[in-house]
């Protein structure tokens, strides 16, 4: 219920006051800090609010609530498109990507989507351009067999991953596959030759076949530092889309709101658990529920 | 706007400049620029809230220093009590009197805990140490292949009797959970250790599975391993990036498995870490080691200086302090 949600707990008794103190509003704040939403914008969102209080007079809490819940919203913006690519392209499979740091869920988010795409009686093919990490290939082909769809991969470790993801590409035209799906190694954003490597795939796939969309996997635990890593993928490779992962744990993942609001690329989906149906759409208003629950 | 505390502590200074005492509200301004820094470095805001309160009241009974002016002095305070969270000195690990030091990881999904056993073989490996690693995560697919490449890697030998979630089993299941074993990580956690008595290693490691925090049943299964092998040292890996989940994940983790030291990885992107003082703070426990790559020697021992050079990002303002 309302009254129980962390902004209603946070004020619940102080309003009888009939005016917040400076210490009720850094409750507030600390609420929508406690969601990883980030100083700046948590400002923003509280001055906005302590605004609308001196013109309107001191909400009840439920008042407050909704008033916050609509700002957050209007932030999240309802009206992005959230589709995901995943449909043959005139004579050709679509191509998808994805993209993050590492242990962000990217190898796992593929195989969820190939579930879901085949739940659609799609035909996905899957590549598997992490040749750097141990095992990778093998967690992607798991993944590959667990939902019935098949993997292009090298046998060599250390193969140049961009050859893999064209021939990734090939198979998937070659087999009439309705979307070719590409899972990338983890890297650190700050690592210039590792994100050259990925302009590399990128350039390569790009000889054969545009990238029709291209996922930034964030784990939904990332701090401020997730800004970051938006800005310098998106800089790279073209981030068409933000995935949520691990939201089934305690984390609000409150950094996407800034990632879409600077860089204006929508979150498209979250990941819900390590099971191949822990794949959802994202959405908004559920999403801004859970930031002030 | 000012994108590092030390660009507003800069400031600050500049209005501060030539007072003699700390007033009131010079210590407020202050501190108000330290929440801000903090919390933009993910410190945690319960956290946050609780060490200016400390750093306010030291401050407060400050004496004046005749080198340092008023905000140099609360940056000087708050620098000594990061510290001393962070844990004034480094622990080393706890090594069993008789028979094999047995060392078990816990953490999130994603942590870096398999990376981490093969750069902590590695480490005792070249100190004289005859380690080998244990692959007790059996369910996120091909962690036993995954533990095995980093164990050749690392040069060193790997057990593992099971092969874990490996080759689609759930293609035609309709009713699959997310997380199950395929197989008993509790047993192959103990016959790792007796394998290790038996062969004359010295060292155990122990990767187990990720896991979340309100995860109970997971939980209870970490409780069941670390029961079964009652481990030397229980190393909880935590992510260098991780926001103000950091609390929760620590105090679930410390109550499920009851870790006796902290691994901050992946410490070599360019996250401020303000996970690491959340984590000690609540916790109590000592962070020893730092992940620092993907290869196998990427692996350092924890400096809780430098740590909290990088969390208030004001390396430069510190020396100008030291140097008063
Ligand atoms: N609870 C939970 N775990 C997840 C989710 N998505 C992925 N994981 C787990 O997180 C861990 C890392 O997932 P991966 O898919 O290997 O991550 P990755 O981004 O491919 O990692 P690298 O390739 O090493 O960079 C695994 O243990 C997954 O099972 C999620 O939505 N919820
Ligand atoms: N850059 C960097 N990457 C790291 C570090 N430690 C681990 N990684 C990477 O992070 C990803 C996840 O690491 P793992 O060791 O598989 O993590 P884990 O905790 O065992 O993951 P699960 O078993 O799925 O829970 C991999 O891509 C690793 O290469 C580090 O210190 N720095
Ligand atoms: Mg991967
Ligand atoms: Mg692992």
């Amino acid at each position: 219920a309302r009254s129980n949600s962390a902004i209603g707990k946070a004020l619940l008794g102080l309003l009888a006051k009939g005016e917040l103190s400076d210490a009720d509003w850094e409750e507030v704040e600390d609420v929508l800090l406690g969601a990883d939403l980030g100083a700046s914008a948590t400002t923003e969102l509280v001055d906005r609010l302590r605004a609308r209080v001196a013109v309107e007079g001191t909400p009840t809490a439920e008042q407050l609530h909704d008033w916050l819940h609509a700002e957050l919203l209007t932030l999240v913006d309802p009206s992005m498109d959230r589709r995901i690519a995943a449909t043959r392209v005139g004579d050709r499979p679509a191509v998808l990507m994805v993209v993050g740091v590492n242990g962000t869920g990217k190898t796992t988010t593929v195989g969820k989507l190939a579930r879901v795409l085949v739940a659609q009686d799609k035909k996905p093919v899957l590549g598997a351009a992490d040749t750097f990490r141990a095992a990778a290939a093998d967690q992607l082909q798991t993944w590959g067999a667990r939902v019935g769809v098949p993997t292009v991969r090298s046998d060599k470790e250390g193969a140049d991953p961009a050859a893999v993801a064209f021939d990734a590409v090939k198979a998937g035209s070659d087999q009439h596959a309705d979307v070719v799906l590409i899972d990338t190694a983890g890297r650190l954003h700050n690592k210039v030759g590792l994100m050259d490597e990925l302009r590399k795939v990128k350039r390569v796939v790009e000889k054969q076949s545009p990238i029709d969309e291209c996922l930034l996997v964030l784990d939904a635990t990332t701090g401020q530092n997730g800004m970051q890593q938006a800005r310098i993928f998106s800089e790279a490779v073209e981030v068409t889309g933000v995935v949520l992962t691990k939201l089934d744990g305690t984390a609000k993942g409150g950094i996407v709101v800034l990632v879409q609001r600077e860089l204006g690329v929508p979150v498209k989906l979250v990941g819900l658990g390590e099971g191949p149906d822990d794949l959802a759409p994202f959405d908004p208003s559920a999403f801004v529920d859970a930031v002030l629950n | 706007m000012f994108n590092t505390l030390s660009d507003r502590l800069t400031s600050t200074f500049k209005n501060l400049r030539g007072k003699g005492r700390l007033s009131e509200s010079d210590i407020n301004a202050t501190i108000r620029d330290i929440r801000l820094a903090l919390i933009d470095a993910d410190v945690a805001t319960p956290v946050v809230r609780e060490f200016t309160g400390r750093v306010r009241e030291r401050a407060l009974g400050a004496e004046v220093s005749g080198a340092l002016n008023p905000a140099q002095q609360v940056v000087k305070i708050v620098n000594e009590e990061l510290i001393a969270i962070l844990g004034g000195q480094t622990r080393n690990l706890q090594l069993a009197k008789s028979g094999p030091t047995v060392i078990m990881l816990a953490g999130l999904q994603g942590s870096g805990k398999t990376t981490f056993a093969g750069k902590l073989a590695r480490f005792l490996r070249d100190q004289g140490h005859f380690p080998v690693l244990v692959a007790a995560d059996l369910q996120r697919p091909n962690a036993v292949t995954q533990l095995e490449v980093v164990g050749d890697r690392a040069g060193v030998p790997v057990f593992a009797p099971e092969r874990g979630n490996i080759g689609g089993h759930d293609v035609v299941a309709d009713d699959v959970e997310g997380t199950r074993s395929y197989g008993d990580p509790v047993w192959v956690a103990q016959a790792g250790v007796a394998q290790a008595k038996v062969r004359q290693y010295d060292v155990v490691i122990v990767d187990t599975a990720g896991r979340l925090a309100v995860d109970e049943n997971l939980m209870q299964q970490a409780r069941d391993i670390r029961d079964a092998i009652q481990p030397d040292e229980v190393l909880f890996v935590i992510d260098a990036m991780i926001g103000q989940a950091a609390i929760e994940t620590a105090l679930a983790f410390s109550e499920g498995v009851d870790f006796t030291g902290v691994v901050l990885s992946k410490l070599d992107g360019d996250a401020r870490g303000g996970a690491a003082l959340s984590v000690a703070s609540v916790t109590g426990r000592p962070i020893m080691f730092s992940s620092t790559g993907e290869q196998v020697k990427d692996i350092e021992v924890f400096h809780p200086d430098r740590m909290a050079s990088r969390i208030l990002d004001m390396g430069d303002v510190l020396t100008l302090i030291e140097q008063a």
